[in-house]
């Protein structure tokens, strides 16, 4: 399994982290796009303003969401134990991940081809929905992470998932789902601030500054329930650049264990603090100055977060609740070494061109979307 | 063992979202070029008509793209849930396509749609045309990205079994993509999108006509499908036939099935063109047969003999035979990982694994399978005779029935005499046979391949995830009701788009 010129542990290094800047590539471009969607019926009280909410992610949402699609894609390609034991293990919370994101490509481009105000009103809720459960799902999802989940595999390494939804719905899942789901309103919320004008920019502002609290809070019980509650795991001896098979490690259970990395590198704790800091500002920014500066502030406590609890899980992916010994982890679940890196020389060349391109279509769409300009469109459907 | 109840649902399911998935990615395929071809005319004459044209026909390509779309997250999704083992076992090679396809040509797609829809008066003419036409680009780079994946499981090459992982690993990105399967697979699905987006456009439009509605746009965009669609309409019949050449590569199985090949003929072997198969008594009635034509089709030759599902069934029986060599090479394996001999047997006899693999179905302990077990074995190689021979001689004929029918449009198109009521009532009545032949020929293709997910490789039944049932039945229940309920939407409003025309033009 030779021929590729980086070495196998180097490239599942690039992969992990790669699979982090996907993940947070989508929490801040689609991640606004969510929040708006969920705050949707909220901060727009008439047909205007909720047009006029839907026309500030309209046009760019679409490209947006393919991050998360890519996610689920490369960790297919990088990670085949991984996508195959989450999506299948999870697979009741993908489902309802799955209707809600279904809701948006044809709620957004449903919804004014009607002049009815029922269908209206039913696809903004329905948006609304859209955006909350996605958001939700993925930070249970991820509290249960912290928390392993209950996977083993035969000597065939065929996975055998012993959980069921409503385990995942436990007490720090729940928690780790709010602060998910708030920081993601905050998110949609700034970007709203910054991008509408007249009472919706306002509503959203009080919105993304009482999200940004919720959030900030959220993360910090979350982080002491990890620090007081939650037994980590502790990966014993293994070769980082042996064969991606699962069944030859030991792996033991501690205390605070996943505190160990911010423990050996103290630098690290640079994540939760622009976590924190980031939506503590948001919180803190008077009303009627939510712009920019808030949209970039959210941003950062969104990367500050998701790289928070990636860099605590590291260096396991998944880890097993009931056969630890068969948790995943970046050095022995990845796809072989001459796969890594093809597909690191494909992203290396493709991913640039995505992100000019992208800040390509939102610099076209530049400027605020303006409540008097939106409700002259009216019977533009 | 694995619950079959598991599995029959798992298909269904698959099955069910795929096909219904493929009812509007063809159209988003013909579509989004017919949309690039208009703006071009557009931005080279400068006469808003065709702006109008493209704005028109995007709005309708606007409702279906959508739906595409959200069909399109299930299809990512669903190898996790529901194939995890495939997922495992095969995602080394089968997720690298996948995930390009999103970073080359999702991205692309879904980036610029919106531009499309929303940046008309927001950028210079030429680049809006570029826009456009990069968002075309996107969607077919789309098909052939998952036309490579999904030619990969038709012909597995460029991958090998690697015992310390206990999966398949790629060995050649080359090859993946390069797949001769794969390349002819995605050229005659494009086509037929093409095909698709014409005849969407040539029925709309014949509608128009026979109403006295919107006669420039629907004379225009009459004569744009009918020369996109006749050169479209000729490339799905010839790569379709490519398509079957290729197939005999590693899927004579498939072949004999299209054709009721009981068993092998002499070369060359004659075509039946129509018949009453029967899976029972193995036998085809009242068949009526060319001869010579099959042997030419599917061996390009005189002398190469087509090879009949008896014979076929016999050499499945050896190469189950020769897999359980590899499945005893692989225990050995286990418990001693430098095993010099069973690292020989096992290189010796790999690519017949997937075959010893079939006998799962029978016992969990497959070393110890009997001969009876391994004949039944082999005889689940035998495909859906009877389905395999009508799907294919469906699509293939209204393959046929789409040049006939753009050939008719070009000439009334050319003669200006699009004015013929006969010939617009048969453009309306052909709206739905594009969907037809589209997803017939996805049953000829994937119901064609099992019992394999991966031809040779992997048994369908073997990749299913560990769910349970009530888990699955929940989920379709759950699917069945959305789609339906999205179905009836989509179709009210295209039908109300089509109703209100375009704005401008009475």
């Amino acid at each position: 399994m030779t021929g590729a010129p980086i070495p196998y542990d180097i490239l599942r290094l690039i992969w992990w982290a790669l699979l982090g800047v996907l993940l947070i590539g989508f929490a801040v471009l689609d991640g606004y796009d969510l929040g708006t969607a969920m705050l949707l019926p909220f901060v727009g009280r008439n047909d205007a303003e909720r047009r006029q909410v839907r026309e500030t992610v309209e046009p760019n949402w679409e490209g947006h969401q393919v991050w998360f699609i890519l996610g689920g894609g490369a960790s297919f390609a990088a990670w085949p134990p991984l996508y195959a034991a989450s999506f299948s293990g999870f697979y009741v919370a993908m489902f309802l991940v799955l209707l809600a994101l279904i809701i948006r490509p044809v709620g957004f481009t449903f919804r004014d081809k009607l002049p009815n105000y029922r269908w209206r009103e039913f696809w903004d809720w329905g948006l609304s929905v859209g955006g909350f459960v996605p958001s939700l799902v993925f930070g249970v999802a991820f509290g249960n992470l912290l928390l392993g989940v209950p996977f083993g595999f035969d000597n065939e390494l065929r996975l055998s998932y012993t959980g069921s939804f409503f385990g995942l719905l436990n007490p720090f899942g729940l928690v780790a789902g709010v602060l998910s789901a708030a920081m993601l309103a905050m998110h949609g919320g700034t970007w709203l601030a910054m991008k509408a004008d007249g009472a919706v920019a306002r509503r959203a502002g009080l919105a993304a500054r009482v999200f940004a609290l919720i959030a900030a809070i959220a993360f910090a019980l979350a982080g002491w329930w990890v620090a007081t509650g939650i037994d980590g795991y502790v990966l014993g001896s293994i070769a980082h650049a042996g064969p991606s098979n699962p069944l030859a490690k030991s792996v033991t259970r501690a205390a605070g264990a996943w505190l160990a990395n911010y423990r050996t590198y103290p630098a690290l704790l640079a994540a939760p603090g622009i976590g924190t800091a980031g939506a503590l500002l948001v919180a803190l920014i008077p009303a009627g100055r939510v712009r920019v500066l808030a949209f970039l502030l959210s941003a950062l406590s969104v990367i500050g977060i998701i790289a928070t609890a990636g860099l605590a899980l590291f260096p396991f992916l998944l880890p097993s609740s009931t056969h630890p010994e068969m948790s995943l982890t970046v050095w022995d679940a990845s796809s072989s070494q001459t796969t890594l890196f093809l597909m690191l020389v494909a992203t290396v060349i493709l991913l640039p061109i995505v992100l000019a391109y992208t800040a390509y279509a939102l610099r076209v769409m530049r400027g605020k979307v303006r409540i008097a300009e939106v409700a002259e469109r009216e019977g533009h459907y | 063992m694995i619950d079959a109840t598991v599995v029959e649902l798992s298909r269904l399911q698959f099955a069910l979202t795929a096909l219904y998935h493929f009812l509007f990615v063809p159209l988003t395929l013909g579509l989004s070029l017919l949309l690039a071809i208009m703006e071009s005319v557009y931005v080279m004459t400068g006469r808003p008509i065709w702006r109008e044209m493209t704005q028109f026909w995007g709005i309708l390509f606007g409702i279906n793209f959508a739906m595409g779309v959200a069909t399109g997250i299930t299809m990512e999704f669903q190898f996790g849930t529901n194939w995890a083992y495939y997922s495992q076992y095969v995602g080394d090679i089968f997720g690298a396509p996948l995930a390009i396809e999103g970073l080359m040509a999702f991205f692309l797609e879904a980036s610029f749609v919106g531009l499309f829809f929303f940046g008309w008066d927001r950028m210079p003419r030429l680049a809006h045309l570029t826009v456009t036409w990069l968002t075309a680009i996107g969607a077919n780079l789309s098909a052939l990205w998952i036309l490579i994946a999904n030619g990969w499981m038709q012909n597995p090459i460029g991958a090998e079994f690697n015992p310390a992982t206990m999966r398949m690993e790629l060995t050649s990105f080359y090859d993946l993509v390069f797949n001769p399967v794969a390349q002819a697979k995605f050229v005659h699905t494009v086509s037929a999108g093409y095909v698709c987006g014409s005849v969407f456009v040539l029925a709309v439009s014949a509608l128009y006509l026979l109403r006295g509605r919107h006669i420039p746009l629907a004379r225009r965009s009459m004569t744009v499908a009918a020369i996109f669609g006749l050169a479209s309409a000729l490339s799905v019949v010839v790569l379709g036939d490519e398509s079957g050449y290729t197939a005999t590569i590693n899927q004579k199985m498939k072949i004999a099935g299209i054709e009721a090949a009981w068993h092998t003929e002499p070369a060359p072997a004659g075509l039946t063109l129509i018949g009453l198969p029967d899976l029972a008594t193995q036998t085809t009635r009242y068949a009526i047969k060319i001869p010579w034509v099959l042997g030419l089709i599917a061996t390009r030759s005189l002398d190469t003999p087509v090879e009949g599902i008896t014979e076929l069934v016999a050499e499945g029986q050896k190469r189950i035979a020769d897999g359980l060599n590899a499945y005893h090479a692989l225990e050995t394996l286990r418990q001693n990982p430098d095993d010099p001999g069973a690292k020989a047997a096992l290189a010796a006899s790999q690519h017949d694994l997937g075959y010893a693999l079939l006998l799962r179905r029978y016992r969990a302990d497959i070393g110890a399978a009997t001969p009876d077990q391994i004949a039944a074995a082999a005889n689940d190689l035998i495909p859906d005779v009877p389905v395999m021979f009508w799907s294919f001689r469906v699509m293939a004929g209204l393959g046929f029935y789409f040049i006939a029918l753009f050939a008719g449009a070009f000439y009334f198109a050319s003669v200006r005499r699009l004015d013929k009521r006969w010939f617009l009532r048969l453009a309306v009545l052909s709206l739905p046979l594009p969907w037809v032949a589209i997803e017939l020929g996805w049953v000829v293709a994937e119901y064609g391949r099992q019992p394999w997910a991966v031809e040779g490789v992997l048994p369908t039944f073997l990749g299913v995830s560990s769910v349970s049932v009530a888990t699955i039945l929940g989920s379709i229940a759950g699917f069945v009701l959305f789609y339906s309920a999205l179905a009836v939407v989509d179709l009210a409003l295209m039908v109300r788009t089509i109703r209100r025309g375009p704005a401008l033009s009475p």
